[in-house]
């Protein structure tokens, strides 16, 4: 598939999006479409680290919730526009991204891992003591006359569609050029990338950036999505769970795997909630997270190549 | 010695309270074929990775083509042309024997213009009926010539091979031998650092001498042979 097919693709799955959000269904499938498209984005971004460069990131709550509160601050202060927070919650978990990228001159693999769970610790911790953004009993929002659309689920739910396709269209841009070879590369091995001419320092700190980046965008549009944010939720450990199953699910090696993993994992997971309970949730990740790391650890596109190779 | 290709003025490097490096020079003319020998922890490898830029100096100075290199990356020496061969190889796992060559073709080769393609170097180095494989299909001669070959696709002009040939069998010692010449035929300046004597005597002009990073001789394969320092080090008194 060439850049200009993936692009008409890309457009008609916005195009598909709004004739969904035009058709007025349940208002029940775009609540749970959002969630599902926010896990496109969220595992996405962090497979650009994770699967193209190796480096496994376990404090995507901090950059989810970063971007929330980002965005809880400007409407605040400001009373930002939706487009206003989103950019902002992206750079803000950007420049968080390009920190880590800088711990990775000194921490290799579950140290770097650790780190990045011990920053959305300290992440939460700072926040639940920030009156501002409604410390710890949370902040209300309460939502201005939607634009446009006929409510905020639907106008939400086709900007997920969007920021999806965008973050989709980044991912898969990067790993056919030089820069995806060369994080391929320092991913098999460091040393033997560096000395082959890649350079390694740089190639982290861009896709410890643009992850950071996106990993903010999916949680900019949060408070407007639940209205009532609290610590808890927006540094929910499920962020940093599904982030990592759904890209081990689909395949870490191309942009796809984390599109099927998360579109698989995270209908799975609405239908539980709804249907079973939504304590179910994470026992679904945790039972099919163990089964694809013994039986396909290179996820379902690594299961059809080999299929295919035969 | 006229415009040394490599320079190294008088570098050392601690490990904690350990001088692995003690003011080591060495200068290498273009074209050379210089063995660099020496009982096990003499420095040879750390005298690499301070040359090739894995690990930072303590004093001194590298110059490469007169440019003072010290202070920059391991990758900026590569682009440079300063490249070097992994004692234990490093393939890229994930990628076919072809797209591991493909790599410093696209980060340092293609910075200068003449120079073989991935495929052609393939052929020289006898690898290319294995392009497509990955690497954990090859077998441990085919993994040196990998090792070699995705060097050879930096396009260097220094080229250190770090003990290419450690385990391998006579025969097969013989080939690595043979690609080595030819690549030094080509223009490329060597370095080898090997613990097989026959292999080192047999290729190199000539032959430096490393013991606990002091350098303690330097000659003709047949002076080294019978300096007594050189024995001293390797067997004792």
């Amino acid at each position: 598939m060439k850049t200009r097919g993936a692009l008409a693709v890309g457009v008609a799955v916005i195009g598909l999006g709004l004739a969904l959000a035009g058709l007025g269904v349940n208002p029940y499938v775009y609540f749970a479409g959002y969630v599902v498209l926010q896990y496109v984005v969220i595992a996405t971004a962090w497979n650009v680290l994770g699967g193209y460069a190796g480096y496994v990131n376990f404090g995507t709550p901090a950059f989810f919730a970063l971007g929330a509160y980002t965005s809880i601050f400007l409407i605040e202060a400001l009373r930002a526009p939706l487009p206003v927070l989103i950019l902002s919650g992206g750079l803000v978990a950007a420049l968080l991204g390009l920190g880590i990228g800088y711990l990775t001159l000194r921490l290799k693999g579950v140290f770097f891992s650790i780190a990045t769970f011990a920053l959305s610790v300290v992440l939460q911790t700072l926040i639940i003591n920030w009156e501002y953004v409604g410390g710890a009993k949370g902040y209300t929002l309460i939502r201005p006359p939607v634009p446009f659309f006929r409510s905020w689920g639907v106008l939400l739910f086709t900007l997920m569609v969007a920021l999806a396709v965008v973050t989709v269209l980044v991912a898969r841009t990067i790993e056919r050029s030089w820069i995806g070879r060369g994080l391929a590369a320092l991913r098999d091995d460091e040393d033997a990338a560096e000395c082959m001419g890649v350079p390694t320092l740089r190639l982290k700190l861009f896709a410890t950036t643009l992850s950071g980046f996106f990993l903010g965008v999916a949680g900019a549009p949060f408070p407007y999505y639940v209205t009532y944010v609290e610590p808890s939720s927006a540094f929910d450990l499920n962020y940093a769970v599904n982030a990592l199953a759904m890209p081990m699910i689909g395949g870490t090696t191309t942009w796809l795997g984390p599109v099927i993993g998360a579109v698989l994992l995270g209908t799975a997971q609405q239908v539980a909630t709804v249907t079973i309970s939504s304590e179910l949730n994470l026992l679904i990740v945790g039972v099919v997270l163990v089964l694809f790391v013994v039986l396909a650890p290179e996820g379902l596109t690594g299961l059809v190549r080999k299929l295919r190779r035969r | 010695m006229a415009d040394p290709l490599l320079e190294i003025d008088s570098i050392t490097k601690r490990f904690g309270g350990f001088l692995a490096l003690d003011r080591v020079s060495l200068r290498i003319r273009a074209g050379e074929r210089l063995g660099l020998i020496g009982p096990n922890g003499s420095g040879k490898t750390t005298l690499i990775n301070c040359v090739s830029g894995a690990l930072p100096t303590d004093a001194g100075r590298i110059l490469f083509e007169g440019r003072d290199v010290t202070r920059l990356p391991a990758h900026r020496r590569t682009r440079l042309g300063i490249v070097r061969s992994f004692q234990i190889p490093k393939p890229f796992a994930s990628m076919t024997v072809l797209e591991n060559l493909g790599i410093p073709l696209e980060y340092a080769g293609l910075a200068r213009a003449h120079g073989a393609g991935a495929m052609e170097i393939l052929t020289m180095i006898g690898l290319d009926a294995k392009a497509h494989l990955r690497p954990s299909g090859l077998t441990q001669i085919e993994m040196r010539k990998l090792e070699l070959a995705r060097a050879m696709a930096a396009r260097p002009k220094l080229l250190i091979s770090d003990e290419a040939m450690a385990g391998l069998s006579s025969a097969e010692v013989d080939d690595i031998l043979a690609i080595l010449f030819r690549l030094n035929e080509q223009g490329i300046t060597i370095i080898m650092i090997e613990h097989i004597m026959r292999a080192v005597m047999r290729f190199s002009k000539r032959v430096v001498v490393l013991d606990a990073g002091n350098r303690i001789a330097e000659g003709t394969p047949a002076e080294i042979v019978r300096n007594p320092a050189v024995e001293k080090a390797y067997l004792g008194e």
